[in-house]
């Protein structure tokens, strides 16, 4: 047994966290900066983190993940890390000519109180920072919230630095994209584009985490938002905010910033949250829903009504983050499968408050956020009564092979599989691929562990 | 490929520097050497990052926690600190571990925080670490609990080390509790924390129990080797065979009473010099058993470092023994290199690795006869290099002062001089054992070869374009990098889920790897068919 020492035993624990379902926020930060054209993210802090947050980002996409750091000694962590800055920032426009540096902090940082606006100003009035160039920042203290939050805060930082409302309002809605895969942005563009929508994305990862191999190192990939579109965003004549935790923020900056106003909407996984999303856009763009997109819907209910003697009624144990887990949630509860244990490391009551309403039909549900909402936590809730499905990141394979349950990989991070990043989750063609991976993960193991005489040649 | 021609790499380092501000110019300029093995260059190493500059390296908290302490089977880690630390260093190194049943302990699948809040930054987090510890006691029963600090906690001056001690005292001293100040600052890279690492487990662990077990006979401690991709599992193998006992590996595939007993054994093999050489001075001053300098990476160099053993023990049945065994694995090892040298003989390769392997698996290049053009560490130190002979004259700089240097003296009840001086000196005469010593990776490389300390990202750029090698070495952050431009990326960290690489066995994964690695079809379809000239020619002849 891998997690031999997991028994069904609880305690009630007040202070350790064990096998998280969250991590801090500053990959979070690095993350969503990927997300700028010609952008590279900073890490102000000790050198460490930076490294953490690139491999990390790195063995999910199986793509380079640039960023520098400010790589802060025993010296500056006493003194501040005004020098260490600077310097960064003339060594980084220098050597690597990015168009932006989108620096964020540390728990190192954020505990001796650097003033990020103080050093980046000393930074412009030395000079260092080159004509038409960018240098911006968002805080974000690890102690505070999760990645999710970091992610929130640098798709703000955005906002603030860039979005600018001149006189004239255009008929454009932006998307503000929450924490999903670069597949999931663009199955999003995808479906704007049928809606013949005008659309503005950010961030958006598209072409930056799913780079070509073309015999080329590009520092800065084609994809991400441009800073003429982020700069535009403020002309735009709506927001709407996709995942609540990774972008209400962003989009009520927006709105005090530029009068913008905005729509919060779930990250569309699944049939309602995909409706929902579809109607927002139909609404505030003002353009009808084409048939096209209503025949994608229909063979995804297709697909749904064939399986559902396979799904029904199946237990699921889930972790993950909260924008993608309410959706996902409904959705499961949608093909009337049972999500029995729902966890997030990210803290928040919205979370709370939409799963009871979610598992509303599945009274023996539990769910956890925040701190000590863990995997170790929901493992042993397994033990205690065992479940169908496991749908979670990587670190789900531990359990799933000590409890041999079927598992399928989603959400963030995945690192053993590859092409993760290629296929969506999000629309009814994600909602499509979900549903048969699901599929997949019940069949295979029934499959491999049923009597010899029940095999079946046919669904 | 571009070794055609050695001046070429001569040029590098006024072209890259070119690049650089002044200042970092400069800096810089002192880490890019032309190697020249017979008159040593001075390099410069172990010193600050430069900010901005896009480094390979890490941490002290990752040296510490992540890379000396993972490994250990049966210790329940503790981060203390906000949850990054703890989750990026969770079995994402792959120091495997075997236990017998499910019935011994195995903490290594866990990741243990204090997940400290802002409320915990701002009145202190000591409670709470000692809440974590008793939670930690109740649900897993360990036998030992280690505590790592990261960034905050040195900050807000929680002293780790006082919880650790309160702890042990209200456990009746049943549970050995210590703390490491491994705050992610300390230093300048992942080599502080390899330092405070060795430091605690010379205070905690080593020398607390004097059992003897297993045989009497050649008994060794494995310092250095973190059984990445079951590198120990082969290495223990390699020693059951030859009838050597392995008394402890610091610290892959490892147990606390390992450690606990590493003062029994009477030699101490050093793979990984960079992150354990303390470990091996201590014990030698505190209980006298000397330490040799051995590398068993590579079919030849396991075959040699054997050969150290056997004639450091002065018995003619191991050194017998040993013969027999490499002849009996070296049929297997030359058969596979026989075959896989057509595809790999005089290509190059280039390795940029932590502190050691990237001058340890130049030994398996040579086997694979692929000539190592360029080199360097993440966080060696000059001795890494140069050789441990430029110690003396080796300056601990501001940004390092502060790691703790701790003065170990001759344990006067259990020391035992295992050899004298003079008789080591003899062998050392005769046989090469690298007694106390180890002469770093420059020696090995070829004149004209580059020698680079904590490369750049635009540095490693730069090697690739000038000099398009066919293989490169690193890590994760550097893969996809690299492979965008058409170059395949060995990863001498986590072996791209391969390994093990060590020992006779590993020199034949390692051989088919690499051979796979440099031949694999996709590398020629980069371009499509027509982005090529020559298909819009053949379009214009139709």
């Amino acid at each position: 047994m891998l997690l031999r020492h997991t028994t069904p035993k609880e305690i009630d624990r007040q202070a350790l966290t064990i096998n998280p379902a969250k991590t801090c926020q500053p990959v979070g930060a690095m993350y969503a900066a990927l997300g700028l054209h010609k952008c590279l993210p900073h890490s102000h802090g000790s050198q460490g983190c930076c490294s953490y947050h690139r491999s990390a980002l790195t063995r999910h996409f199986k793509e380079p993940v640039m960023a520098a750091t400010s790589s802060f000694t025993e010296g500056s962590s006493v003194f501040g890390g005004t020098a260490n800055l600077v310097q960064s920032i003339n060594t980084i426009f220098t050597v690597y000519e990015p168009d932006i540096i989108a620096a964020h902090t540390t728990c190192l940082s954020e505990t001796i109180g650097d003033d990020m606006t103080a050093i980046i100003g000393k930074a412009k009035d030395d000079g260092v920072v080159p004509e038409g160039k960018h240098v911006i920042y968002c805080n974000t203290p690890s102690y505070v919230g999760t990645h999710v939050t970091g992610y929130a805060n640098q798709v703000t930082s955005f906002v603030k630095s860039f979005s600018t409302a001149t006189p004239k309002k255009k008929n454009v809605v932006n998307l503000v994209a929450g924490w999903m895969e670069p597949s999931d942005m663009a199955e999003i563009k995808r479906l704007a584009k049928v809606l013949e929508a005008r659309t503005i994305m950010f961030p958006d990862l598209t072409g930056v985490l799913d780079a070509p191999m073309d015999g080329k190192f590009h520092m800065y990939p084609n994809g991400g938002t441009t800073l003429e579109d982020m700069a535009a965003t403020g002309d735009s004549k709506f927001s709407i905010g996709m995942g609540p935790y990774s972008t209400e923020d962003a989009c009520k900056t927006l709105e005090n910033k530029c009068k913008v106003k905005f729509e919060m909407v779930d990250i569309p996984i699944g049939l309602k949250a995909t409706d929902r999303f579809l109607m927002s856009l139909s609404r505030h763009a003002n353009v009808p829903v084409p048939d096209e997109i209503t025949n994608e819907r229909g063979r995804l209910v297709d697909l749904i009504a064939d399986s559902a003697r396979l799904l029904y009624g199946r237990r699921v144990a889930l972790w993950g983050d909260p924008d993608t887990l309410i959706p996902l949630t409904e959705f499961l509860v949608s093909l009337d499968m049972r999500p029995v244990y729902v966890v997030t490391g990210t803290p928040g009551k919205l979370f709370d408050a939409r799963m009871k309403e979610i598992l509303e039909k599945v009274p023996e549900a539990k769910f956890k956020s925040g701190e000590r909402a863990d995997m170790f936590q929901m493992h042993q809730w397994i033990k205690q009564e065992g479940v169908d499905l496991l749908i979670g990141n990587t670190y789900g394979k531990y359990i799933a092979r000590d409890e041999d349950t079927p598992f399928v990989r989603f959400g963030f991070p995945i690192m053993d599989r590859s092409g993760h990043n290629y296929m969506p989750k999000t629309g009814y063609q994600g909602a499509a691929n979900l549903v048969v991976q699901i599929l997949g993960a019940l069949l295979d193991h029934e499959d491999r562990t049923c009597s010899e005489e029940k095999i079946e040649l046919q669904m | 490929m571009g070794m055609k021609n050695k001046k070429d790499l001569a040029k590098f380092r006024e072209t890259v520097i070119e690049k650089y501000p002044n200042k970092v110019a400069k800096k810089r300029a002192k880490a890019i050497i032309n190697n020249d093995p017979e008159n040593i260059p001075e390099i410069q190493a172990n010193i600050r990052t430069i900010p901005g500059i896009i480094t390979q390296r890490g941490c002290t908290y990752a040296g510490c926690k992540g890379v000396v302490l993972g490994p250990t089977r049966d210790i329940v880690n503790i981060t203390h600190g906000p949850i990054g630390c703890g989750f990026y260093s969770w079995l994402t190194r792959r120091n495997q571990t075997s236990t017998t049943s499910d019935a011994d302990e195995n903490f290594i699948p866990y990741c243990f925080s204090t997940d400290m809040q802002d409320s915990n930054i701002v009145f202190g987090g000591e409670d709470k670490l000692k809440q974590a510890v008793r939670e930690a006691v109740e649900l897993f029963n360990p036998k030992a609990v280690a505590i790592f600090s990261t960034c905050p906690v040195g900050l807000i001056g929680d002293d780790v080390h006082k919880v650790a001690e309160q702890m042990r005292e209200e456990f009746d001293n049943k549970i050995n509790v210590f703390g490491f100040s491994c705050e992610g600052y300390r230093g300048v890279s992942q080599s502080a924390g390899h330092h405070i690492a060795n430091n605690e487990l010379y205070r905690n662990l080593i020398g607390n129990d004097d059992t003897m077990v297993g045989s009497a006979k050649y008994r060794i401690n494995m310092l250095g080797e973190y059984n990445i991709g079951g590198d120990a599992f082969e290495i223990e193998r390699i020693f059951e065979k030859c009838g050597i006992q392995l008394v402890s590996t610091f610290s892959g595939n490892s147990t606390i009473s390992s450690f606990e007993q590493a003062h029994t054994a009477d030699l101490s093999l050093v793979m990984c010099h960079r992150s354990i050489n303390y470990v091996a001075e201590m014990l030698e001053t505190s209980f006298g058993i000397p330490w040799i300098k051995v590398n068993l990476i590579g079919a030849d160099s396991t075959a040699k470092a054997l050969r150290k053993i056997a004639a450091y023990f002065e018995d003619d049945e191991l050194k017998a023994k040993v013969e027999e065994v490499i002849a009996e694995e070296m049929k297997d090892v030359n058969a596979a290199r026989e075959a896989v040298l057509p595809k790999t003989t005089g290509k190059s390769a280039m390795l940029f690795v932590g502190g050691s392997r990237a001058h340890h698996y130049q030994d398996l290049f040579e086997e694979l006869e692929i000539k190592t053009i360029a080199a360097g560490y993440e966080f060696g130190h000059r001795d890494d290099y140069e050789g441990r002979r430029v110690i003396p004259s080796i300056k601990i700089d501001a940004d390092s002062r502060n790691i703790e240097e701790i003065t170990v003296k001759r344990d006067e009840k259990r020391y035992k001089e295992r050899m004298t001086k003079e008789k080591l000196e003899e062998l050392q005469k005769q046989v090469d054992l690298e007694y106390n010593d180890y002469k770093g990776l420059m020696p090995q490389m070829e004149k004209g070869t580059l020698v680079i300390d904590d490369l750049s990202h635009y540095e490693m750029d730069k090697l690739i374009e000038m000099y398009q090698p066919d293989i490169f070495c690193a890590g994760v952050k550097e893969k996809y990098v690299v492979q965008k431009m058409g170059v395949p990326l060995k990863q001498l960290h986590n072996y791209d889920s391969g390994g093990p690489y060590a020992g006779f066995k590993g020199a034949i994964n390692f051989y088919n790897d690499i051979a796979m690695m440099v031949s694999t079809s996709i590398w020629k379809e980069v371009k499509a068919p027509w982005e090529k000239e020559e298909m819009i020619e053949a379009v214009y002849a139709c």
